[in-house]
């Protein structure tokens, strides 16, 4: 069985398992036939033309993990940030782990997304903001929404600075052959709230896996919101994720994403704009070999005056790795005195990797800054002579202009520990020991 | 210590250095004077080993050892240091750490141990206030946004880190003001020793009033055209270059 066929077949057996005479089961059902009719997108897409998923669909994943499976702290305590105290959310093979998490209530809620779809506490929040800003056109979004049931909740009322940054992990065991999870996060972030979140995929061996992952954030009044997304799997895994983020007034959202692991990654960045003098930055590093395939496709939709977006997406390329970047800048009509600013920096190492860069502006205003920069290139060499001048060999001076080059980005980084540790993994794919923390 | 003999180079299939022979002792400064273009950047890049340059003919000797074929880490951990006109920007890593990963490096390649973090803080705050640099400096990142002032006495601060056998700065004058001349200078005066030697390659005389040099070389079209002592210099600044062309032609 196909399995575009499978998730059809398997969406019959869920709605055995879930209540079929809510509200959302109405929204699942238009999800699946949505689903139904687009299948999985395929290269003939424009929006698709550079990640194939073929190679992937080929698995025979299971829907459903056969059974509940648990994993020993010490063994992952690596992927969390273990030096500070987090708010943490923690499935294991799509499944909530209550033994690894350390959720909320207090003040504030972190919690699964299960409950919240049908305790009837959460209803007022979750009919408000569930799959609003979700793309209901998109395939595997939708693919998503039909098997949405378990992910991250977290709401942070008005005026609520969340002292500790907020943990969302998925764990892949293995344990299955093959498994697909659909994991849903919704974040509601009230006025004048911060919140620091940092999600994170990861199997712990060889089988194959792919998320298809859908994330809703929503920032009131002069939220702020500051997202990271540590992609650093194995090399089996794969994962779409599709981030959906809406912006009220004067709302600050950044979102970093590191790529350095997984199969094939493809991430949806899309951003919405629903008030004036907002800022939403769009920042990421992609540091990939062998045949590894990253793909970024940003959307900024300026709809409102006067707001500000950034993009700075920095790429190494080693071996015969891929990597795409497709950013789409939209500016409609209404939307003057837009500052827009969009740059992606390529460097190949490896001979046979390749960069796909695409800028994307549509501008429909007639008094706005847009700006846009796309370089492709190798290591200066003229720095390069600099640094083995002082007697750093050619290997580390190499890994130190990469770091430098990704510096842009790491330095926007807010949680030093995670700064810290984005460090330690660009200097371990790197492959190089610098002797101190970059 | 420095014997460079018969040395042809071309960057491009342009010949630059047509036959340049020289030997520096220890303990000995020297500087190489010359108009624009005559070579004297080339030079000491090819000293220092970059790759751009090919090395049609000639030698390099480093302590008698041969090391035109060496690549510029290489170069470096034996001892050859060059000040550069145009130090780099690196975004990122700080003053700091670039210089304890280069001193590590070199400790490493030469089968030593990396220095103990408190013996790296001290050396580092001794030759930081050698150079009268502020603390603030050095947890900047290299070169980023410094003055021509700062970029050139930060080049002497790595200098004085890395403790070279011999020393070449390369236009390490130009974009300084007085004072910042007088701090470099007097920074490489007191690092000066009877084991070590420096090469300066300089368009002016200027510097050589701080750094007074034992022997002045005058580089032309890619050849010495004229050696002496320091009195060539002076003589330089007052008659320009073109007398020694005449002098050539003659």
């Amino acid at each position: 069985m196909e399995l575009k066929e499978k998730m059809l077949a398997s969406f019959m057996a869920f709605e055995e398992k879930i209540d079929t005479h809510s509200e959302l089961h109405e929204l699942r059902s238009n999800a699946i036939k949505n689903f139904e009719n687009k299948g999985f997108p395929t290269k003939k897409e424009e929006a698709w033309k550079y990640t194939s998923l073929n190679s992937i669909l080929k698995n025979d994943f299971s829907v459903f993990p056969k059974k509940e499976n648990t994993i020993d702290f010490n063994e992952v305590k690596k992927f969390f940030l273990h030096e500070v105290d987090t708010y943490k959310i923690v499935f294991i093979d799509g499944v909530f782990s209550s033994f690894l998490s350390a959720t909320t209530h207090d003040g504030l809620d972190v919690c699964l997304m299960s409950s919240a779809l049908t305790k009837p506490k959460y209803k007022m929040i979750i009919d408000t903001y569930f799959n609003q800003i979700a793309n209901k056109e998109d395939s595997l979004t939708s693919l998503n929404t039909a098997f949405s049931l378990e992910g991250a909740y977290v709401n942070i009322p008005k005026s609520k600075v969340v002292e500790k940054p907020i943990e969302i992990i998925y764990f892949s065991t293995g344990n299955e052959a093959a498994l697909m999870t659909q994991p849903r996060n919704l974040i509601v972030v009230g006025e004048n709230a911060h919140v620091q979140i940092v999600e994170r995929h990861q199997s712990l061996n060889s089988n194959p896996v792919l998320t298809n992952s859908v994330t809703e954030v929503f920032a009131q009044k002069r939220a702020i919101v500051d997202f990271y997304k540590v992609q650093n799997d194995v090399q089996t895994a794969n994962l779409i994720d599709n981030t959906f983020i809406a912006q009220k007034q004067e709302s600050r959202v950044a979102v970093h994403t590191f790529s350095f692991g997984g199969n094939i990654t493809r991430n949806n960045l899309n951003f919405y704009h629903q008030g004036e003098r907002i800022d939403s930055t769009l920042k990421g590093i992609t540091i990939i070999g062998d045949k590894q395939h990253v793909d970024h496709y940003t959307l900024v939709q300026h709809a409102t005056p006067n707001c500000e977006s950034h993009q700075n997406y920095k790429t190494i390329l080693n071996d015969s790795a891929t990597g795409v970047f497709n950013g789409k800048i939209y500016v409609e009509k209404e939307a003057q005195k837009t500052d827009a600013f969009q740059q992606n920096n390529n460097i190949l190492i490896g001979d046979k990797a390749t960069i796909n860069a695409k800028p994307q502006l549509e501008i429909f205003a007639d008094d706005v800054k847009c700006s846009h920069g796309c370089t492709i290139g190798q290591l200066d060499e003229s720095a390069m002579f600099y640094m083995q001048q002082r007697g750093i060999p050619k290997k580390e001076a190499k890994a130190l202009l990469m770091y430098a080059f990704t510096s842009e980005v790491t330095n926007s980084i807010k949680i030093p520990e995670l700064k810290a540790k984005i460090a330690r993994l660009i200097a371990t794919k790197l492959g190089v020991n610098m002797g101190f923390d970059l | 210590m420095l014997q460079i003999k018969n040395l042809h180079a071309s960057v491009e299939d342009k010949q630059i250095l047509k036959g340049i022979n020289l030997e520096i002792k220890a303990g000995e400064v020297h500087a190489i004077m010359g108009p624009n273009g005559a070579g004297k950047s080339t030079l000491s890049s090819i000293i220092a080993g970059n790759e751009n340059y090919e090395v049609s003919q000639g030698e390099i000797f480093l302590d008698g050892e041969e090391i035109s074929e060496f690549a510029p880490e290489e170069r470096a951990h034996r001892g050859i240091f060059l000040s550069f006109q145009y130090p780099v920007e690196i975004p990122g890593v700080s003053v700091t750490n670039f210089i304890k990963t280069a001193i590590n490096e070199s400790r490493k390649a030469n089968g030593k141990a990396e220095m103990p973090a408190n013996e790296m803080l001290k050396l580092i705050r001794e030759k930081a206030e050698l150079l009268e640099m502020d603390r603030k400096f050095l947890s900047r990142s290299l070169n980023e946004g410094f003055s021509g002032g700062e970029k050139k006495r930060n080049e002497i601060f790595q200098m004085a880190m890395l403790e070279p056998k011999i020393a070449i700065l390369d236009e390490t004058d130009s974009g300084l003001d007085i004072d910042a001349l007088r701090i470099v200078a007097n920074g490489v005066n007191k690092l000066k020793n009877e084991n070590n030697a420096v090469l300066v390659i300089t368009h002016y005389q200027r510097l050589l009033d701080y750094i007074v040099p034992d022997f002045v070389h005058v580089l032309m079209d890619g050849k010495i055209v004229k050696s002496g002592t320091a009195a060539l210099a002076l003589e330089l600044e007052e008659k320009g270059y073109d007398w020694i062309k005449q002098d050539q032609t003659v």
